[in-house]
Order: structure tokens, then C-alpha cells, then sequence
């Protein structure tokens, strides 16, 4: 068989990810130091993972209603309107999907036609340019700035509109710069948007890890609700990246819309995951800022040692990594990260990962013990170190 | 301050500019503060913890439940203080309830703490009755599990 002709034509365009050699070398090795992963070093709080087991016990196993159980859908209207002043309709206006990934893979489907285009900000988690390609769209990578603190400017979104642009990426706060977006940078990119009929894809997992400020959503902006998407989930906010559960929430249109696709695709989320879910959002505010005032500190002591070794490092608002530029180094940021993993066991990913204009950094994430962060930061500089002297 | 304390219950052994930075604070001013805490004795100490099941497996804990009489001047406190003083008594506190101190001893064998009981506890005027319960297996102490953590078998993904 030529699977070359088999296969899709667009799926073989999409190129696999490099990262997956580092992993590689990451598994022999021993002793080593993973800042690599942007998930929480934090096991599900137990209450929610009795919530999931308790529904086991009890033979909840069947599927739910495509759209998720109600109750969850009303747990997360409520959730919404409790930590981010945004409403939602449990009945019709949310979906609950197999992550965020889920979500973002079905608003691109739900949205698209093929030849449209897609404004993405780089450097940004790596799936909306292929999913929008699988989608038949092309996208339009805008690269942020570390000295606008990887905001998207109007400017920048003003050069990459054309008339087929028909949908804006926003995934803020950002992995893997750590940058966010405030309102007056929000409102900025409205005036640009309320010309056009574009749409807005928030990706908002990070949502609960701002530090300093809470989020705000393109959504919270009167007039921009009812052309944005919002995309959430439990992974980052509750340590729950295992049990896949996201939502998603839209105009009543968009949502039946993407419940179509779901009901085919997917039929209904986990129902054990939504369980849980249900005691996350019941009772699960007070385990977000303990976690998140973990991160905090992380945070603050991964910037300070950064800045003590002269690496220049933007001020992270939100998600769990920093984004230090490297370029003073004098390597590209692939050369380094294959360098810092064999010669120090450190795994951090290169910038480039991440989209054009994420050459010359690399991400550390923080979601690790203060230990290992400690001890990585040493080898870091014992690298850095060696690399000056040569 | 209450943030070093946090911090420090955590993990004492945290080296200060990590607990500085953790904190959001100048080290010196963490240094202060931890001495000015330790001066108030609000800080009493830093402790290892210990499984000692895997180090000395006839090393044997007691709880006891000791009822005695109080005295009309100092209420419990004299008799708390004649009981804690002993090497032996790792942990004491007044209850609420049924009775009104527990005392937590711990002894190479179980002989000795049978024998701390009968001919030191017992035995103080104002006891008026102990009740012996030996601790079979520690699950948990300060928020830490007493048990060796499987290593993960994992594979990266690329998040």
C-alpha cells in the first residue's frame, strides 16, 4: 500500500512535532529534571477524585446527555458567573467536551470554511494552526513581542485582517510566554474587531492562574459576547489533566453547532470525569488558590534567579511557565535545549516549538517542586556558565 | 509573617533565597523575621520526620488517655507539667470529652512503655486512670504519607 496517497493530504502537510527527540532522550536518562510538561505537579485535590470514584461505586457508567449532565452544566454556569462575572445558559449555551483540546478542535470545525483564515498569536500552544488547517483555513501567525509583554497589539491584528480573516485566536494567558491580556489591551483589540465580522476563539484554561489580576474574557466586553468563543476546562485549574474535561461556551448558534459534531464525534464527555467535576466546581475554589499561590512563589523565585544570572526574563502574569530569552547565549534555542538536556539533564522546550517568534527563548515550566526548580536553576547557571567561557 | 511561617512549616530545610523569593520578600528581611520568631519562641523548633517502622521495626508508640483530678489553683497545668517532663513523652495535649489528657510516648519495646506507664504515670498523684493504646502503623503525620512513592512510569507528551 502507498499510504503516502492514502493518507490525507493535509494531515501529511502537518509536521510532527521536534520535541518529541527530546522526550526521547529525556526517558533514558536518569536523574534528570523535567521542566519540560506544562501540566501541575499537584495529583487531583481528593475530594474530587472520591467525587469520581464515589459515581463508580454508585454504577454511574453510562453516557450522558451529549452536552454533558445538566448539573455540571449548571455547576459551571455558576462557576463562571462566581469567578469571572460571565454568563452562560446551562441549557444550550455550554458544552462539555474531552478537554479544551476538544473545544478548540470543534469551534475550529464549527466555524471554518475551507480557504478562510485564522489570526493566531505566536508563540502559542502548537494546535490551533494545525486544527485549523484540518479545518480547510489557513492560518495567519502574528508574532508577539517580549517587549509589548507578548500582547496582541490592535496594530499587529489591524496588518493581519484581510477580508477572508474570519477568526481570532486569543489563547491568554499565554503558554508558553506566561504573557496576558488586561482589559484596555482587550479593548484595543475590540475597536480593531467591531469593524469586521470576525470571530473570537478564547482559549481561557489558564484563566485561574493570573497572578496580581484576575482574567478578564474577550466575552466580558458587552458587545464582544456574542462573537467569542470561550474555551475552559479542569486541567489547569484543578490538577485534573488526566480526566479530560473541558467546556465550552458560545452564543446558542455556535454551541448547537459544535453539540452536533461532539454528538458524532465524541458522544458525550467521561462520565466518571464529570462527576468529579461536579465536587470540582462545587467545592473546589479554596484548592485553586492554594495551587495557584504555590505557583506564585515558584514563580517569583524562577524570575529572581533568572534576572540573578543575566538571563532577561519578561514577567510572567499568568500560566506556569517563563519564557527567558536565550539568545545572549549564543545559541539557537534547539542547540540549547539539546545542550542543557545532555550536558546538565535539564529538559526545557525550545522556543521555536512554538511558533515563529519563539526563536531565541525557551519555556521552563513552574509546576515543579521548589527543589527541583532550585537545583535546575543551579545547573542552569553552571550551563550558562561554561557556555560564557568559551 | 504569617506567609514565612507557612513556608517554613512546609520545609524548614529551604534555603533562604528560596524562601525569600517564595515568600516575595528581601532575605534580609526573612532573616529578621525568622529571628524575631524564633525569639518569641513562636518557632519552637525544626524537625526531622521520621518513618522509623523502616529504621527500628520494634520501636513501639503509645497513645494514652490519662483522666486526673485538677488541682484548684493551677487547674491541669501542674499535673501537665509533672507528666511532660518526662524524656519519654513526645507529645501531650488537653482534651475535651471523655478524658482529659493524651499523652503520646514512644519506647524502644513495648515493655518499656508498659513500664513507663505502671511505674512513672500512673503512679502521680492527681492520675486517676490511663488507657493504653498502642499505635499499629503510621499513615500520615504533618500532611506527610508514610509510605515510599512508586516511581511513575510515564511517557512526555508535548503540552
Amino acid at each position: 500500500m502507498n499510504y503516502d496517497k492514502l493518507l490525507n493530504q493535509k494531515i501529511q502537510g502537518i509536521r510532527p512535532s521536534g520535541i518529541r527527540k527530546f522526550f526521547d532522550i529525556l526517558e533514558e536518562m536518569t536523574g534528570a529534571i523535567s521542566l519540560g510538561i506544562g501540566e501541575p505537579d499537584f495529583v487531583t485535590p481528593w475530594h474530587i477524585r472520591d467525587a469520581g470514584i464515589s459515581s463508580l461505586e454508585r454504577g454511574h457508567t453510562k453516557y450522558t446527555s451529549n452536552a454533558g449532565m445538566l448539573q455540571l452544566r449548571r455547576e459551571i454556569s455558576a462557576y463562571l458567573l462566581r469567578r469571572f462575572d460571565l454568563r452562560y445558559d446551562p441549557a444550550g449555551q455550554i458544552l462539555v467536551t474531552v478537554g479544551g483540546s476538544e473545544g478548540i478542535d470543534l469551534a475550529m470545525r464549527t466555524l471554518l470554511d475551507p480557504g478562510d483564515e485564522v489570526v493566531v498569536p505566536v508563540p502559542s500552544f502548537v494546535c490551533y494552526g494545525p486544527l485549523a488547517e484540518m479545518a480547510g483555513a489557513v492560518p495567519v501567525y502574528v508574532e508577539l513581542q517580549a517587549e509589548n509583554g507578548f500582547r496582541l497589539t490592535p496594530e499587529q491584528l489591524r496588518a493581519a485582517v484581510t477580508p477572508r480573516t474570519k477568526l481570532l485566536v486569543l489563547p491568554f494567558p499565554s503558554n508558553p510566554t506566561g504573557g496576558i491580556m488586561e482589559r484596555p489591551d482587550l479593548e484595543a483589540v475590540a475597536e480593531v474587531l467591531r469593524e469586521t465580522e470576525i470571530l473570537v476563539l478564547s482559549d481561557e484554561i489558564y484563566a485561574e492562574l493570573t497572578y496580581g489580576q484576575r482574567h478578564v474574557s474577550m466575552a466580558n466586553l458587552t458587545d464582544m459576547y456574542e462573537r467569542t468563543v470561550v474555551v475552559n476546562g479542569f486541567s489547569k485549574s484543578h490538577a485534573m489533566t488526566g480526566w479530560r474535561m473541558g467546556y465550552v461556551c458560545a452564543p446558542r448558534p455556535i454551541v448547537a453547532a459544535m453539540t452536533k459534531l461532539h454528538q458524532f464525534g465524541i458522544m458525550s464527555a467521561p462520565t466518571t470525569s464529570q462527576y468529579a467535576a461536579v465536587e470540582a466546581m462545587r467545592n473546589g475554589d479554596g484548592d485553586i488558590e492554594h495551587m495557584r499561590e504555590e505557583y506564585d512563589s515558584r514563580r517569583r523565585y524562577l524570575v529572581e534567579r533568572l534576572n540573578r544570572m543575566g538571563l532577561p526574563c519578561f514577567e510572567p502574569k499568568g500560566a506556569f511557565y517563563v519564557f527567558p530569552d536565550i539568545r545572549s547565549a549564543g545559541l539557537d534555542s534547539e542547540t540549547f535545549c539539546e545542550r542543557f538536556l545532555r550536558e546538565e539533564k535539564v529538559a526545557v522546550i525550545p522556543g521555536g516549538a512554538f511558533g515563529p517568534g519563539g526563536e531565541g527563548f525557551v519555556r521552563a515550566c513552574y509546576a515543579s517542586s521548589m527543589r527541583d526548580l532550585a537545583e535546575a536553576m543551579t545547573r542552569l547557571d553552571r550551563f550558562l556558565t561554561s557556555l560564557r567561557r568559551k | 509573617m504569617n506567609d514565612i511561617l507557612k513556608l517554613l512549616e512546609q520545609d524548614c530545610t529551604m534555603p533562604r533565597d528560596q524562601l525569600a523569593a517564595a515568600a516575595g520578600k528581601p532575605v534580609e528581611e526573612v532573616d529578621a523575621a525568622i529571628k524575631k520568631l524564633e525569639e518569641d519562641q513562636i518557632v519552637l523548633g525544626y524537625q526531622a520526620i521520621i518513618d522509623w517502622d523502616r529504621v527500628c521495626p520494634d520501636k513501639v508508640t503509645a497513645l494514652i488517655e490519662v483522666n486526673v483530678t485538677p488541682q484548684s489553683e493551677n487547674g491541669f497545668d501542674r499535673i501537665a507539667e509533672r507528666i511532660y517532663q518526662y524524656d519519654e513523652v513526645e507529645s501531650m495535649y488537653l482534651m475535651s470529652g471523655a478524658y482529659d489528657l493524651t499523652v503520646i510516648i514512644s519506647g524502644r519495646t513495648l515493655r518499656q512503655v508498659a513500664q513507663f506507664v505502671g511505674e512513672r504515670l500512673a503512679p502521680i498523684p492527681g492520675v486517676t486512670g490511663t488507657a493504653t493504646h498502642f499505635i499499629l502503623k503510621k499513615y500520615k503525620e504533618k500532611h506527610l504519607v508514610f509510605r515510599p512513592q512508586e516511581p511513575e512510569e510515564r511517557e512526555y507528551i508535548f503540552v
